[in-house]
């Protein structure tokens, strides 16, 4: 199954869990899996529209991704804030 | 005692301190993260901030200790599929204990009926009939003032940049506009257009609640009907232009504005910080700036940021600047103290009492 990591306060949400193994064959599909085995997620990385939020940045195997970027079940997917600000 | 819940650009800061000042800093929760609007709840003491982390997106949370841990409200979001909640503007109580409601971007109140720990969206008001006509105003389509009529929760005024004033007599099951007679400088004169209207702050006179005073994108205006029409009043002032306003409970005649020079420039005018007060139901307006600087002061003065405790003679009046600066008054307006110099841009004032 392909991991998401998570770090900062979204692992803090995630009860302290960085990795997380979950089933999907998009990014979407992952994202929203991971808010529906953490609760505690619910909006912070997806918006009601189930959109990633504009300053978040999710890498697939450490390209950036979106959506509809799809993903194996070997692949990593990193979800970070982006740099905002110069 | 007094203490002051201060909304930043970096976090959120509690103050306490005498009139007369300075206050000191006792808290300060969600560093780095920008805090909208933070109140203490009247019922359970407990404090409710609004936080829009630029990654995050808005959220609101509640502890009752504002140094402690801090729990994520539930309910704070639009349909799925139906839009995006971009902002949260105002946390104000409403007439029955443990009745809050919230006001946010795009145009959108939520109610909490437990104190702030779990919220509903008003369906009525986001499913309007009129709302594929709303337009947003420089900030947003924020829904930033919400007005409760002192013992009846059945009524209620609202006020969106650029949606006008809207109020209710039916506990939000239907809404009405209350518009005529507010007159947009930035519409033609003979503009079809009835409903872009940038109103910039809503507050009512407690002791005749039909009694309400307006700032609008140009203008500052009196209703004596309930909201349902408006009456000019901004004769006298430096500029009809400005954001922050509050009354005096005590008096239905009063209100306080702080003006800024013009949409195109959001300075005190003349480089001189006044606040303006009527007492004759805005007849006449007489600044009210001793304390306050009067020199190259050429301050940002936000919506949120003008808070007031108490009442009459002992009637306290607070405001942050976006300099960081955050002035009071313990004499309402004759004079003025620096509470405290070097915050963050400050977003809102709030204390125990507004």
């Amino acid at each position: 199954m392909p991991v998401v990591t998570l770090r900062g306060p979204l692992k803090r949400l995630a009860g302290g869990a960085g990795d997380h193994a979950l089933s999907g064959a998009s990014v979407g599909e992952l994202l929203v899996e991971l808010e529906r085995a953490q609760p505690g997620l619910r909006g912070w990385v997806l918006d009601e529209q189930g959109h990633v939020r504009r300053h978040i940045n999710v890498f697939v195997n450490g390209e950036y991704g979106r959506e509809d970027t799809a993903v194996g079940p070997d692949d990593r997917v990193d979800v970070l804030p982006a740099i905002s600000g110069g | 005692m007094t203490e002051l819940l201060v909304g930043t650009k970096k976090g959120l800061f509690v103050l306490d301190g005498e009139p007369g000042g300075p206050f000191e800093v006792t808290a300060r929760a969600f560093a780095g993260e920008p805090v909208d609007y933070a109140i203490r709840e009247p019922a359970s003491g407990r404090l409710l901030a609004a936080v829009t982390s630029p990654f995050y997106g808005p959220k609101i949370f509640h502890a009752e200790d504002p140094a402690g841990d801090w729990e994520q409200a539930s309910g704070v979001e639009l349909p799925e599929g139906e839009g995006a909640l971009e902002r949260l503007w105002a946390i104000v109580a409403g007439e029955t204990p443990g009745l809050l409601y919230a006001g946010g971007d795009p145009g959108v109140l939520f109610e909490s009926r437990d104190g702030g720990l779990t919220w509903e969206l008003s369906r009525t008001l986001w499913e309007h009939p009129t709302r594929p006509e709303w337009k947003p105003g420089g900030g947003g389509l924020c829904l930033h003032s919400i007005v409760p009529w002192p013992g009846d929760p059945q009524r209620l005024a609202l006020a969106m940049s650029a949606v006008g004033v809207w109020l209710t007599d039916d506990g939000g099951a239907t809404w009405r506009h209350g518009n005529e007679g507010l007159r947009a400088g930035y519409l033609p004169e003979d503009a079809a257009d009835r409903l872009t209207l940038c109103v910039h702050n809503l507050q009512r006179a407690p002791q005749r609640p039909e009694r309400m005073f307006l700032q609008f994108h140009g203008g500052v205006y009196r209703s004596d009907d309930a909201g349902a029409s408006w009456t000019a009043i901004g004769d006298g002032l430096p500029s009809d232009f400005g954001f922050p306003m509050t009354v005096d409970p005590a008096d239905p005649d009063s209100a306080y504005v702080i003006p800024l020079v013009a949409d195109m420039d959001r300075v005190t005018p003349e480089g001189r910080v006044r606040v303006y007060e009527t007492r004759d139901a805005g007849e006449t307006w007489t600044p009210r700036g001793d304390g306050l600087p009067q020199r190259d002061a050429y301050l940002t003065v936000l919506r949120q940021a003008f808070a007031r405790a108490g009442e009459g003679e002992r009637l306290e009046l607070y405001f942050g600047a976006t300099s960081g600066a955050l002035f009071g008054s313990g004499d309402a307006g004759a004079s003025w103290f620096t509470a405290a110099s070097h915050l963050p841009p400050v977003y809102s004032v709030r204390t125990a009492g507004s």
